[in-house]
């Protein structure tokens, strides 16, 4: 076991860049242990305790993911989610916050199968999910919880019949119906090419009346079963008074199965069960491309719950401490948060003085300095000292939940947008009913045609016109397009992201975390001498403090500093023999200096008998956000930033990127507001921005964007997540964006043009099964290899 | 023409027995987590059983 942990912690130690052995944070280089904080030393513990210590060497050893650390859930009650089997085994299913691959997969059903109780825990990597079962009374379920939330995992319990009903049931129906109509079309198929064979060689009547039942036989009851999604919802839409592409679907295909019953019936020489099923068949293809596409769009609102999950220290009236789940906090009641906790409810510090860290509610990074009497929110983190705050507002009162209900109105006002393919369906479909129409009334009427051939020639052109290279031009050119992107590291995540980014026309940034990325640097090192700065870093080691870790980051390996004590909200000092050293705020430092604050946060050293040292901070621009900026420029778009961040910051960072357009110190939802004006002035709007403020304006814009280091919310409202430390995702996916719209133009003029061609065909009753399955089959083949183009071709 | 009668209930019975075995892998749940299943032919004291 030592050995282990040894080797552990000579992987995650090596000479320069000293890490955590767990969560793999920069550790200050002359730490005594190998860990960044208790929790940690804990979850390595509890792993390696249980020779589990692989774990380590199996986790993919990618610098940018960090395991996450544990931060001391309380128990929250689990009983109301578990469910009591019919085997008297006992389920409860969870998500999974922090699971990034494979070890981590195997590292937690590790763990649950040591315990004897546990007959199932099995982890789905996919849909990050933990499924559960026991022996045993529902009440053991915090212990299980307990133990993996010791890994520094984050558990939060679901109801799988709620999530079920909507996406997943509707996925695997489709998968159903797409493998029965998959059988059913080929071996009709194989019938078929028999029969037309048969027409040529001459095969019997008898003959050919057998493969015509069998083919009934066959393709009856595959295009009632897989053809239940298209009739369910052409019936749906009729209901409601329109027409949409399923109408005439479902017609065609019901009109083609019957009246080739009939014709078989009566001994006729041509059937087109084979088109009908296969009609059905390549329809299934599309449908269930675009549902799966659908399908990865995830709820904000699930992750959420787990930021609400935390426990709260409530002090109670006899002074003592107490763990409960944040909502059940009364307004009035004192909490206790200790320094580098998350503050759990709203409220307003009554006793104690500390930084407050609020970047999640106000995206912008720098602590706050917060005095007695500040307000302070949830989901904001404490950083230098324990504080006493008395709750204003708890659970669905807070602040953040505010956030998420800003979302929640905002998804709904955007309503449902108007794809593309839909708009021509309704253009099309009727089309397609009165030539079928107009057909059987010529022969039966002008023609003098008995009813059977004339209906025969009808559900020809019923079959031809039928929508299958239409249905499919959309949803391929869609997979084809967020394959590619997938593997440039930027994830589409909802069905209709990629059409709606060719409409858009204003560009709209968030700063920190978007344009910049979102962690203060030191800015003025080359002008600090050495000495100052190995000072400096020496105080700094012993702060949690965001510049002090910057400080900390831009300085070379040396010791910390001994006797720190840390004054919160002004900075740190320790006494030496010569006097006082102190790092920390102007005030603090007793610069005297007349000079206006530059535009950044900045520390001061004062040390004795030496003059005090300024260090300059900034959150860095991206590396290529000036370069994607005048991309974009470039290409047309208009460009805006909007921010909560003080106007001199904004102002600075928007004259370094040349924008003119800039708005500073929005709230969440003054920059929500912000975007509708803009809806309202006509423009199509691309929000980029992280950060749980830009949430609600995510959601808000006609379509979005969120770096893969964005809190989970908004990653979870974007519509389009990119991962890495660049910008130029943003202009790459709005390039393919447009390429994906030029094939699917393409598309759909090869399939109109396919059937336009065959139409005059059907109309004067040329079209027989084998023509109708030829051209169907080449159309949708053409649309398909059209839309390949897409995953080759030129780079940029 | 009587190889037929053998020949082509045979063919639909092949195809059927495919669409059996689909459709169960479809309900035991073989295709819920492709990644997990990708990845955990790597573990060594893996069982192989879906998640039910």
């Amino acid at each position: 076991m030592t050995k282990l942990l040894a080797a552990a912690a000579a992987v995650a130690r090596p000479q320069i860049d000293a890490r955590c052995a767990h969560c793999g944070e920069r550790l200050p280089s002359a730490a005594p242990t190998t860990f960044c904080c208790v929790g940690c030393a804990t979850a390595h513990d509890v792993i390696a305790g249980l020779g589990l210590a692989r774990f380590y060497d199996r986790f993919r050893l990618d610098p940018n993911v960090r395991r996450l650390r544990p931060n001391g859930d309380i128990a929250v009650d689990y009983t109301a989610h578990c469910r009591v089997g019919a085997n008297g085994e006992t389920r409860l299913h969870l998500m999974i916050d922090g699971l990034h691959c494979a070890a981590c997969v195997w590292l937690i059903e590790s763990v649950l199968a040591r315990d004897s109780r546990i007959v199932d825990g099995r982890v789905n990597l996919t849909t990050r999910r933990l499924s559960l079962a026991w022996r045993g009374p529902a009440s053991d379920a915090g212990q299980f919880v307990a133990s993996i939330g010791a890994l520094g995992f984050r558990l939060v319990p679901y109801d799988p019949a709620v999530l079920a009903r909507d996406g997943d049931a509707q996925e695997r129906e489709l998968l159903r119906a797409l493998a029965v109509s998959g059988f059913a079309a080929a071996n009709v198929m194989l019938l078929s090419v028999s029969v037309w064979a048969g027409h040529a060689e001459g095969m019997g009547t008898a003959t050919r009346d057998l493969m015509h039942w069998l083919s009934a036989l066959i393709a009856l009851p595959a295009v009632a079963y897989a053809g239940r999604p298209f009739f369910r919802s052409a019936l749906a839409s009729l209901a409601a008074g329109r027409a949409n592409m399923d109408v005439p679907i479902s017609i065609g295909v019901a009109l083609a199965a019957a009246i080739s019953l009939f014709e078989t019936t009566r001994s006729g020489s041509h059937a087109y069960f084979d088109s009908a099923i296969t009609l059905v068949f390549f329809l299934l293809i599309g449908r269930y491309l675009d549902a799966k596409a659908r399908g990865k769009a995830r709820t904000a609102a699930e992750q959420l719950v787990g930021l609400a999950s935390r426990a709260v220290t409530v002090v109670r009236s006899d002074g003592g401490f107490e763990a409960r789940v944040p909502a059940s906090v009364k307004p009035g009641e004192t909490i206790f948060v200790a320094a580098g906790e998350r503050i759990g409810v709203d409220g307003r510090i009554v006793d104690g003085i500390s930084d407050v860290d609020q970047s999640l509610v106000t995206g912008e990074i720098g602590p706050v300095i917060a005095p007695a009497g500040t307000p302070v929110f949830a989901g904001t983190m404490n950083l230098s000292a324990p504080l006493r705050i008395e709750a204003t507002a708890s659970g669905d009162d807070t602040l953040l939940a505010e956030i998420v209900r800003l979302i929640e109105a905002a998804e709904r006002s955007r309503g449902r947008f108007n794809v593309l393919a839909d708009r021509v369906a309704r253009r099309y479909a009727p089309v397609v009913h009165i030539t079928a129409f107009s057909t059987f009334l010529g022969w039966w009427l002008l023609a003098a045609a008995p009813w059977p051939t004339a209906l025969l020639n009808a559900v020809a052109v019923l079959i031809i016109t039928c929508p299958c290279a239409l249905a499919l031009a959309v949803p391929v050119v869609q997979v084809a397009a967020t394959g590619r992107l997938m593997r440039r590291g930027v994830l589409v995540k909802s069905g209709t992201a990629l059409e709606r980014l060719n409409d858009v026309d204003t560009i709209v940034f968030d700063k920190t975390g978007t344009l910049t990325l979102g962690r203060p640097t030191l800015t003025n090192v080359a002008k600090i001498c050495a000495d100052d700065l190995a000072a400096a870093a020496g105080l700094a080691r012993a702060s949690r403090h965001p510049l002090a870790r910057a400080l900390v980051a831009a300085a070379p390996i040396g010791a910390a500093a001994p006797c720190v004590e840390e004054i919160p909200g002004q900075g740190l000092r320790r006494i030496t023999e010569r006097g006082e050293e102190r790092l920390g705020n102007r005030r603090f430092c007793g610069v005297a200096d007349s000079r206006k604050p530059g535009a950044g946060p900045e520390l001061w050293l004062s040390r004795p008998g030496r003059a005090p040292t300024r260090f300059a901070f900034a959150d860095r621009l991206r590396p290529d956000a000036a370069e994607t900026l005048a991309l974009l420029r470039a290409a047309g778009y208009s460009i805006e930033i909007l921010s909560g961040d003080r106007k001199e910051v904004v102002a600075a960072i928007a004259r370094d990127l040349d924008v003119d357009n800039w708005n500073a110190e929005h709230d969440p939802a003054a920059k929500t507001r912000r975007l509708e004006a803009l809806a309202r002035e006509g423009r199509r709007t691309l929000m980029v921005g992280d950060g749980l403020n830009d949430a609600p304006a995510l959601a808000a814009a006609h379509v979005s964007m969120s770096p893969s280091s964005a809190v989970d919310v908004s990653q979870n409202c974007a519509d389009v997540v990119f991962q890495g430390e660049f910008l130029t995702p943003v202009v790459e996916t709005l390039r393919l964006a447009r390429r994906a719209r030029r094939l699917v133009m393409q598309n759909l003029a090869i399939a109109l043009t396919y059937n336009l061609a065959a139409v005059p065909l059907a109309i004067l009753g040329h079209v027989t099964p084998l023509i109708a399955a030829v051209s169907m089959s080449s159309s949708s083949l053409v649309v398909i290899v059209n839309a390949l183009r897409l995953q080759r071709g030129e780079e940029r | 023409m009587n190889s037929l009668l053998i020949l082509i209930p045979l063919a639909i019975l092949l195809g059927l027995i495919g669409l059996a075995a689909f459709l169960w892998a479809l309900r035991t749940g073989q295709f819920d987590d492709l990644d997990g299943a990708a990845n955990r032919i790597l573990f060594d004291e893996d069982d192989d059983r879906p998640r039910r």
